[in-house]
């Protein structure tokens, strides 16, 4: 490096115009060695790269260890799942593809300009899970189903949507479902969580309460065809004047609702979703009204822990017809991100904590399970994701 | 040695300066929205997407502009593995400016995602959905952003180390043009 150091100036090449690193305007004769100057120079331009350096590794999180990021979201999913299912879904892992269409009625217009709403239809494909991220687990032991859609829409938009059977969320803040998680975690040495860690949990999280006493009354049913499946998160539809209204929407099935056997269910196969799920397909296709529920002044909207009073004004804006079922191994909705936050013109995000972390965190889900397919030479899907 | 050194033109300097704002916002917002769990992810990917295609345009106004106009000549006196390291850096520098975006909008396509700009304008798919390939370009796309960044700061160290030590020129010819010489004194 000396060797530059000690290159002579050029003065006919040298602007003064550049910013001296110091403020030494009468800089003396040039020599053939390290001026005091160079090495203060050396020493700043050492700084700033720094200083940018530091930076980036800031912004990436990498500095700081304790802040939840989607990554350490997903690393904590996997230990409550009890290991890594390579190629899976972190969370509603067992799961079934369907394609279908939307049939809109044209009410949704005066809500949101989104296209979808126009009177017509749009191909869907989907996807109805169970909640837990172990996809070995039997359908009868959870007590949480979900539906996933994309819509495709005409002009090549698409809007993404994921509800569960819940109403809604057990919990408002992504932190606070994180501990949540933590709090519920199988200690290793009994296999089971610990109690203590549990209450304290509980005695800090009163919305837990109302989640569990909702649950207790919640129906579960003996089929995907007659779940009702809630949007949970709030999100804002845009009308065609650029008005914005609150919103939250469930997708009511038309399947005359049989609550599950609960006695039965040793009976029932391990698979007993998909299974009732192909035999209703054969018979015919399945329906399913979406309801839109417009928020009042004064309606939570920020926090999807608390349901809205049951009076809210309800819109049926038009049906899914779900077709045909194809198994996630190799169906069109094993390699779809069913993030929430993929939306058309028309709907936009609240600013609800929770769906912002879905956002995230179903991508680094995303992300984890297609490279553990690309590792182990999975084709793609054989029904192509696109239409 | 009398003759006044050579500039950049200015619409190369222009580009220039431009897009090194741009690109360095992009490796910040980057590596910030994968990290964050708040809103700020689904802000700032909505600022990505639109802003690397920008890029991407731009990069190719400012190939065509390169092969157009010659880069005016390092200082006869540097040594030879400086300007290697020059030649080699800019090269790199140029096809990551091309990889980036490029990479961005297939793995997008490959990941069957739509490829939002703003509003209901999206672009087309410019690969097949696959895992293999979401897989592959989606590391690329983490692992070349690295590599730029790694780049840009020796790039910046050297445009420092002209700059500050040498004061030979180099990082003259590209903050103005010729005649801003005798703006002082
Ligand atoms: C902070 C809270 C939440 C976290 C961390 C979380 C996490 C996840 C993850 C990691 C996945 C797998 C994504 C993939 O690999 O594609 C998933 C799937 C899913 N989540 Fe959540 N989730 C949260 C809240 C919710 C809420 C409030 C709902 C309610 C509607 C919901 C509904 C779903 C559904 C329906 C799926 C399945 C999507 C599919 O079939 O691909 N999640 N969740
Ligand atoms: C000069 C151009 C670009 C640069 C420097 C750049 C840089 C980055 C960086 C640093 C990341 C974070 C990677 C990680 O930590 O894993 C990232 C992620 C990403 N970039 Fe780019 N990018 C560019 C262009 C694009 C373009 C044109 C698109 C799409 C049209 C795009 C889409 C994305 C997406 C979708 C992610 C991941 C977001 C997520 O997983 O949540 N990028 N980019
Ligand atoms: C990500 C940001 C940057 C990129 C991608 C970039 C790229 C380039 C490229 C490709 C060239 C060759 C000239 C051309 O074809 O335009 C160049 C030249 C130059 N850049 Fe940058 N640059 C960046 C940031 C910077 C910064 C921050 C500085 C100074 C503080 C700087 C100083 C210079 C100088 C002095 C030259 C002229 C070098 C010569 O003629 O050999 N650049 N840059």
């Amino acid at each position: 490096m000396s060797d530059h150091l000690n290159a002579p100036l050029d003065p006919s090449t040298h602007s003064p115009n550049v910013a001296p690193p110091q403020k030494d305007p009468q800089t003396p004769e040039r020599q053939n060695r390290p001026k005091p100057g160079q090495i203060a120079a050396l020493s700043l331009i050492g700084l700033i790269l720094a200083a940018i350096a530091a930076s980036f590794a800031y912004v990436a999180g990498w500095l700081t260890p304790q802040r939840l990021t989607a990554s350490r979201f997903v690393d904590a999913l996997q230990l409550n799942n009890g290991g890594i299912y390579e190629g899976y879904r972190r969370a509603h892992a067992k799961g079934v593809c369907f394609v279908g269409h939307f049939e809109s009625n044209g009410q949704g217009v005066a809500l949101s300009s989104a296209s979808v709403f126009a009177a017509g239809n749009t191909p869907v494909i989907g996807r109805f899970a169970t909640g837990a991220g172990n996809p070995h687990t039997p359908d009868g032991d959870v007590p949480v189903r979900s539906m996933a859609l994309s819509y495709q829409l005409a002009d090549g938009q698409v809007w993404r949507s994921g509800m569960n059977s819940v109403p809604f969320q057990i919990i408002g803040t992504p932190e606070a479902f994180y501990e949540f998680g933590v709090a519920n975690r199988r200690d290793p040495s009994t296999g089971k969580p610990d109690l203590a860690k549990q209450q304290t949990f509980a005695a800090t999280h009163p919305e837990l309460k109302r989640f569990s006493e909702a649950m207790a009354h919640w129906p579960i049913t003996n089929s995907f065809a007659n779940s009702t499946f809630n949007g949970v998160n709030t999100f804002r539809f845009i009308d065609a004047q650029g008005t914005s209204h609150n919103v939250r929407w469930i997708m009511k099935p038309q399947a005359p609702v049989v609550a599950l056997d609960k006695q039965a269910l040793d009976r029932l196969s391990a698979d007993f979703l998909s299974i009732d799920l192909h035999q209703r397909l054969q018979q015919g296709p399945l329906r399913f009204d979406l309801m839109v529920t417009e928020a009042q002044p004064g309606d939570p909207i920020n926090d999807s822990s608390r349901p809205w009073p049951d009076d809210r004004p309800t819109t049926h804006v038009g049906t899914l017809v779900v077709e045909r079922d194809i198994a996630q191994a190799d169906g069109p909705c094993r390699d779809i991100n069913f993030n929430p936050l993929i939306l058309p013109k028309g709907i936009e995000p609240s600013d609800d904590p929770i769906l912002a972390a879905r956002g995230s965190v179903y991508s680094e889900s995303f992300n984890r399970r297609l490279r553990e397919e690309a590792a182990a030479h999975i084709p793609p899907a054989a029904a192509g994701g696109r239409p | 040695m009398s003759a006044p050194a050579e500039h950049y033109t200015a619409f190369t300097r222009l580009l220039h300066w431009l897009m090194a704002a741009m690109i360095l916002a992009m490796l910040f917002i980057g590596v910030g929205m994968v990290a964050s769990i708040s809103s700020a992810h689904e802000v700032l990917i909505a600022v990505h997407r639109p802003l690397g295609i920008a890029i991407l345009l731009l990069v190719l106004i400012r190939l065509a502009n390169r092969l157009a106009h010659r880069a005016p000549p390092l200082p006869s006196d540097l040594p030879l593995w400086q300007r290697l390291m020059a030649k080699a850096s800019q090269v790199l520098l140029y096809a990551l400016m091309l990889a980036m975006p490029l990479i961005g909008w297939s793995m997008l396509s490959a990941g069957n995602y739509p490829i939002v700009m703003f509003g209901a304008v999206h672009l087309p798919a410019i690969a097949p959905a696959s895992p293999a390939l979401y897989a592959f370009l989606r590391q690329a796309h983490t692992y070349l952003a690295f590599v730029l960044f790694a780049v840009f700061l020796l790039h910046l160290a050297g445009a420092l180390f002209h700059g500050l030590i040498r004061r030979d020129g180099v990082l003259a010819s590209m903050v103005h043009g010729p005649g801003r010489k005798e703006d002082k004194h």
